[in-house]
This record gives structure tokens, C-alpha cells and sequence, in this order.
């Protein structure tokens, strides 16, 4: 099956698998998007939006 | 490091069980059913409140029952659940020791306290707050407290189960890539330490000004980041019942799933794009921009969607490869209508799938949508959405997965296995009912949490159409019906428990020689087929569902407010 397609050997060793495997292997590159994607458009943006709006006198 | 006497081999799957783990397992998953009873019977009294024929409650107690309800069947019945699921998919299909079982007990424990001081602090009666707590209204600071206890336990199991990522790594206890069950509950992992963080970010303040420290917080900053926590929470769910999805179809039928990649893409894209979502709470918040809710809700949350419709195809169609595999090949649906109805796990299973699917699924992009949640907002239509997600569809897959989890975890045979037989079907009927009869009230325009939707003694007077205490009352008629099917659930797995007969590991030659179970749902490999007519079919059947109820209420839209 195309699943286990691997590029060339680099450099001798073991084959390197394709980028997006090495991406989906890496759980704590995961976890680091995972948490940064939400906290910069939905926390950060909302929160410096809130910022802006004028105190009430 | 661990010896080779705290393993134990399963006769029946072939995994190699770590028995540290397997307790751990066995106390959450035992926590997780007791807070489902309770929050279940709050459920079953709020829902009999909200009949007007019956109206059990008075007003007071309806807004605790209500708090107590959301609080123990959405967090501590689901998070519980969730705790077990993350171990399993670690330690026991990774066939690797767990990391730092002490943590795993410390954080049981305080999950425990923290569940149990929030149920006190909402039963003294001064924290009817509802789970959300939004401020200013100010509940005891132990409901607080207990919150956060709970959550700092549940960061804590999410950490042993990273560790224990780590642990089978380095030891080597697996090749290549984690299979994909693991892949799914890294994906509830990873979301779950956003959600927790936004938790603590906003009740540990909260907490503070309860007792006095802090003099004031803003309630739209409030809401913002507590939604951060409470709708992410939902994804944490999603992605584990959808592991849970392709853990039963491996174990039931051998299934694989139909690619990999394709797979774990879907999962990615949740990792992604499924916690903006969040923002679908805040829709008709003022003082936040339309770019920043059509961003979160719209652009990032259709990719997250994509995800969802991505395993809507491919578990479906990795059961239909798996039946034609075995050679139920005739016509478009044979596959399906042999498949075995009659085992709980798998019944309850495939109704989780559909039932998300077509209740949860397509109204949570009608709410999702800027323009059309004006129409629903606020109303009965959101309860009714969120029991097609978090009760048809998660509840549902948890139930279906103990009845794995009995005799392969605590070794035990179900007790009562004809009530076990019909209690997917009968839960099954009474969730899609009150997701279904809460969402027609809410069309009618009947409001959520609300006790009294006649208003007798309001100044202003308000008419609810006659269709929506039909509605309401259906809506009861169905919550019986949940309830028992939550009874006999709760009858059967603890009865197994205490009196199943035990499973003793019998010897070798009794077993058939092949353990049929443990290389799909713990190994790397896909069908690689898309030979499905079945499946098609379904899926045809969705998209035409989806694109007509999606047009209805545009519809529906334009002849409220009229454009003239
Ligand atoms: C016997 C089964 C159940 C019944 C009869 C039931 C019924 C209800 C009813 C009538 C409401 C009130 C809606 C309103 O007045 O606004 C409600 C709210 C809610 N339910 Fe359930 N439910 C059941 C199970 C569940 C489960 C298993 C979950 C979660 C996994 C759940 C989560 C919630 C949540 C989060 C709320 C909102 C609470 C709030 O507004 O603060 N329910 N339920
Ligand atoms: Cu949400």
C-alpha cells in the first residue's frame, strides 16, 4: 500500500519517512500548534479587541 | 522500571496489559458511571421541571438541579471517562508500562475532590451559578475550588499520558508510527491542555474575587476565556469518541481503517482548527469584531467540520471493507444489516455515529453560522444541539466502550445481557428525543434555562405557540426514556462489576489460536479501499440532509427578517 511509501535514504541507514508522517509523529510539535493556533486567533485577537473599547463614564 | 510481573497478557486480545494501569482505568472509568447517575437523575428532574403538564420543581431548586446536572454529566461523568481512554490508548495498546502511576493516583484524587466539593458547594444551594458561572453572579468560592481541583488533576493525567508517550518510545515497545486510536486520544491530549490552561486562566481569578482579593472581572473577558475552556472541552469529547469509534470497530469487527492518512489528517485538522471554534459562543457578543467571529467560526470551523465529515466516511467505511472482508458482499447493505445489532458495543456504537452525525453534526453548523444563530440563540435549540454532540453521541460511545471495557479490563462477563442488548437502543431513542423535541421548542422560540415558559406571574406577557408545550412534553415522555436507558446502563456495568462471573484466564488450549482482536486496533495499516457502495449511500444521504436543513433555515431567516 501507498501508506508505506518511503523517500530515498539519505544518508545511508535507516529510509526517512515523508515529511507529513515525520510531522504527525511528532506529538509535541503537535501539542506546540495545538495550543499556540487557538490562544493567538481566538484568545489574543478577542482579548486585544476587548482592550479597545472605551471605559464607560 | 517496571517488571515483567506487572504485566499480564489478555487471553482475549492479545495486548500486554500493565497492571498499574489497568487500576487507574478501572477507578476513573468507576467515577465516571457514578457522576452519570447523578447528573443523570438532576437531568431527568430538570427535564420533568420543564414539562409544563408536570413542572416538578420549584424555581430554586430547578437552578440547582440545572448546575448540578451540567457540571456532573459534562464534566466529571465525560472527563472521568476521558482519563480511562487516555490510559488505555497509551500504556495498554502501546503495550507499554504507564509513567508515573503515583501522578496518575494524585491526579484521580483531586479530580475526585474537586468533583466532589463543586456537587456540595451546588447542593448548599449558594452556587445556582449553572455550569457556565458566568460573572457577576457569584457562587460559593468552593464551587470554584472545586473546579479547579478537578482540572489540576486532569492536567496532571493528561501529562502521565504524554509521559507515557514518551516511556513506550523510548523503550521501544512499538514501531513506527502510534496507532491510530493513540493518534486520537494524543488529539483529545493535546486539545485538553488548551482547555485546561484557559480554565485556569479565568476561575483561579474568578476563585480569587469570590473570595474577596479581586474586586472586579470583566464579564466579556470572562466569557471569552471560559469559552475557551468550554467549548474546547467539547473537542476533547469529539476527539475521543471518535477514537473510541475506531476502537470498537477494531475490536468488534477487525476492522482497519480505510487509510491512514487520510485518518490521521482528519485528526490534524482538529488539532488545528477545532478549538476556534470557541468563538461560536460569543456570536452575538457586542464589542468583538465580525472578522474575528466569522474568522473562528466560519473559515477555521469548516475545517474542523471537514474533519468530522472525513470520519464520517471513513468508520463507516472501514466496517463495511472490514464486512465485505469477511464476505457479506450481497447488495448495497448487506454488510450492514448483518453486522451484529445485537452486541451492545457495536449497537451503541454505530447510533453514536449516525446520531452525531445527523443531530449533533449538521445544527452545530447552523449555530455555528453568524447570521443564522440569531434565529436560535439562547433558546432550547442549543440544549437540543448539545445533546445530539455530548449525550447521542459521546455518552453513547462511552456506554457502548465499558461494555468493552468489563470483560477486557476488569475481567468480568455482563450480568443481564438482554438488558444490556436493548440499552443502546433504548438510550439511543431517548437522547435523539430530547435533542430533537429540546431543538423543535427552540425553533417555537422556547428559551434554555428557564423555568417558567408561561410567565404566570410576569408584568409583560409573552405567548409560546401551542406546538412547543407538545414539544416540551414530548421532551419529557423522552427523558423517561433516557433516564431508564441510563438506569439500565448504570445496572449493568456496575452489576458486572461487583457479581459478573470472573474471567479467568483459561488455559492456552481452550483459546483459539489466533486472538482475532489485537492487530488493528494496535497496529499501523489501512484497508486501502474505496469500494464501498454502502457507505456512499450513507454519506449521500447526509450531505442531501445537510444541504436541505442548511437551506431551510436560510429560508427561515429571510422570512424573519424580511428584506424589503
Ligand atoms: C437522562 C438523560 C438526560 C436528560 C433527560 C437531559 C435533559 C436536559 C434538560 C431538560 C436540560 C435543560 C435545558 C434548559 O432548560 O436549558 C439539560 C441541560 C444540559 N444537559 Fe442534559 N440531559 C441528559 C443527559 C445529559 C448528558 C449525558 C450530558 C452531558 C454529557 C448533558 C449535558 C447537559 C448540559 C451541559 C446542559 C446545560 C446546563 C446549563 O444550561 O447550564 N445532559 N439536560
Ligand atoms: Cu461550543
Amino acid at each position: 500500500m501507498s501508506e508505506s511509501a518511503r523517500e530515498e535514504p539519505k544518508h545511508g541507514g535507516e529510509p526517512r519517512p515523508p515529511v507529513m508522517q515525520r510531522i504527525l509523529d511528532n506529538p509535541f510539535l503537535l501539542l506546540f500548534l495545538g495550543v499556540t493556533i487557538p490562544t493567538v486567533f481566538y484568545v489574543l485577537w478577542a482579548v486585544m479587541e476587548l482592550t479597545q473599547i472605551p471605559i464607560a463614564k | 522500571m517496571a517488571t515483567q510481573a506487572q504485566f499480564r497478557i489478555c487471553p482475549d486480545t492479545g495486548l500486554k496489559v500493565h497492571l498499574p494501569a489497568q487500576a487507574l482505568i478501572k477507578a476513573n472509568a468507576v467515577a465516571a458511571v457514578v457522576f452519570l447517575a447523578i447528573g443523570g437523575l438532576f437531568g431527568l428532574s430538570v427535564a420533568l421541571t420543564r414539562w409544563p403538564a408536570v413542572h416538578l420543581l420549584p424555581a430554586e431548586w430547578f437552578y440547582l438541579a440545572l448546575t448540578a446536572h451540567g457540571a456532573d454529566v459534562l464534566l466529571f461523568w465525560i472527563i472521568f471517562f476521558e482519563m480511562a481512554v487516555l490510559y488505555f490508548a497509551s500504556a495498554i495498546l502501546l503495550g507499554s508500562r504507564l509513567a508515573a502511576p503515583k501522578m496518575g493516583w494524585l491526579a484521580f484524587i483531586l479530580m475526585l475532590v474537586g468533583a466532589v466539593t463543586a456537587n456540595i458547594a451546588v447542593l448548599q444551594g449558594e452556587s445556582s451559578v449553572m455550569f457556565t458561572s458566568y460573572v457577576p453572579m457569584k457562587a460559593a468560592p468552593h464551587f470554584y475550588l472545586g473546579l479547579i481541583l478537578f482540572a489540576v488533576g486532569a492536567l496532571i493525567g493528561v501529562f502521565v499520558f504524554f509521559g507515557t508517550l514518551i516511556v513506550a518510545k523510548d523503550e521501544r515497545t512499538y514501531e513506527g508510527s502510534i496507532p491510530l486510536v493513540t493518534f486520537g486520544a494524543l488529539t483529545a491530549a493535546i486539545i485538553a491542555v488548551f482547555t485546561i490552561a484557559c480554565g485556569a486562566i479565568i476561575l483561579v481569578p474568578t476563585f480569587l474575587w469570590s473570595i474577596g482579593i479581586i474586586s472586579h472581572i470583566d464579564p466579556l473577558t470572562y466569557k471569552v476565556v471560559w469559552w475557551g475552556m468550554g467549548h474546547s472541552s467539547q473537542q476533547i469529547n469529539v476527539s475521543a469518541h471518535v477514537a473510541v469509534w475506531y476502537a470498537i470497530a477494531a475490536i468488534v469487527l477487525g476492522a482497519k481503517p480505510l487509510s491512514e492518512k487520510v485518518s490521521r489528517t482528519a485528526f490534524f485538522f482538529y488539532i488545528l482548527f477545532l478549538q476556534l471554534a470557541s468563538a461560536h459562543h460569543l456570536l452575538v457578543e457586542p464589542g468583538i469584531s465580525s472578522e474575528w467571529k466569522i474568522f473562528n467560526t466560519s473559515y477555521a470551523m469548516y475545517l474542523a467540520v471537514l474533519g468530522s465529515m472525513i470520519h464520517g466516511l471513513t468508520v463507516p467505511g472501514s466496517i463495511e471493507a472490514a464486512q465485505r472482508r469477511k464476505g457479506y458482499t450481497n447488495g448495497i447493505f448487506e454488510w450492514l444489516r448483518k453486522a451484529p445489532w445485537g452486541n451492545p458495543a457495536f449497537a451503541g456504537m454505530f447510533l453514536s455515529l449516525v446520531m452525531f452525525g445527523f443531530l449533533g453534526g449538521i445544527t452545530g453548523v447552523i449555530l455555528g453560522t453568524e447570521q443564522l444563530n440569531m434565529l436560535m440563540h439562547n433558546t432550547l435549540y442549543v440544549p437540543g444541539h448539545f445533546h445530539g454532540t455530548v449525550v447521542a453521541g459521546t455518552t453513547l460511545a462511552f456506554m457502548a466502550m465499558t461494555y468493552l471495557v468489563v470483560p477486557l479490563i476488569f475481567r468480568r462477563e455482563l450480568v443481564l445481557p438482554r438488558l444490556a442488548q436493548w440499552q443502546p437502543y433504548l438510550f439511543g431513542i431517548g437522547a435523539a428525543g430530547i435533542s430533537l423535541f429540546m431543538m423543535g421548542a427552540g425553533t417555537l422560540g422556547v428559551a434554555r434555562r428557564h423555568w417558567d415558559i408561561t410567565f404566570t406571574d410576569a408584568r409583560l406577557s409573552f405567548d409560546v405557540p401551542a406546538g412547543a408545550f407538545l414539544m416540551m412534553g414530548l421532551n419529557g415522555i423522552c427523558a423517561i426514556l433516557a433516564a431508564l436507558g441510563g438506569l439500565a446502563y448504570v445496572v449493568v456495568v456496575v452489576g458486572s462489576i461487583l457479581f459478573g462471573k470472573r474471567k479467568d484466564a483459561p488455559a492456552p488450549a481452550a483459546r483459539p489460536a489466533t486472538p482475532p482482536m489485537a492487530s488493528p486496533i494496535a497496529s499501523y495499516g489501512g484497508e486501502g479501499t474505496l469500494k464501498l457502495p454502502g457507505t456512499m449511500v450513507l454519506v449521500s444521504v447526509f450531505f442531501v440532509a445537510f444541504v436541505l436543513y442548511y437551506y431551510v433555515n436560510w429560508k427561515y431567516l429571510a422570512s424573519v427578517w424580511p428584506l424589503r
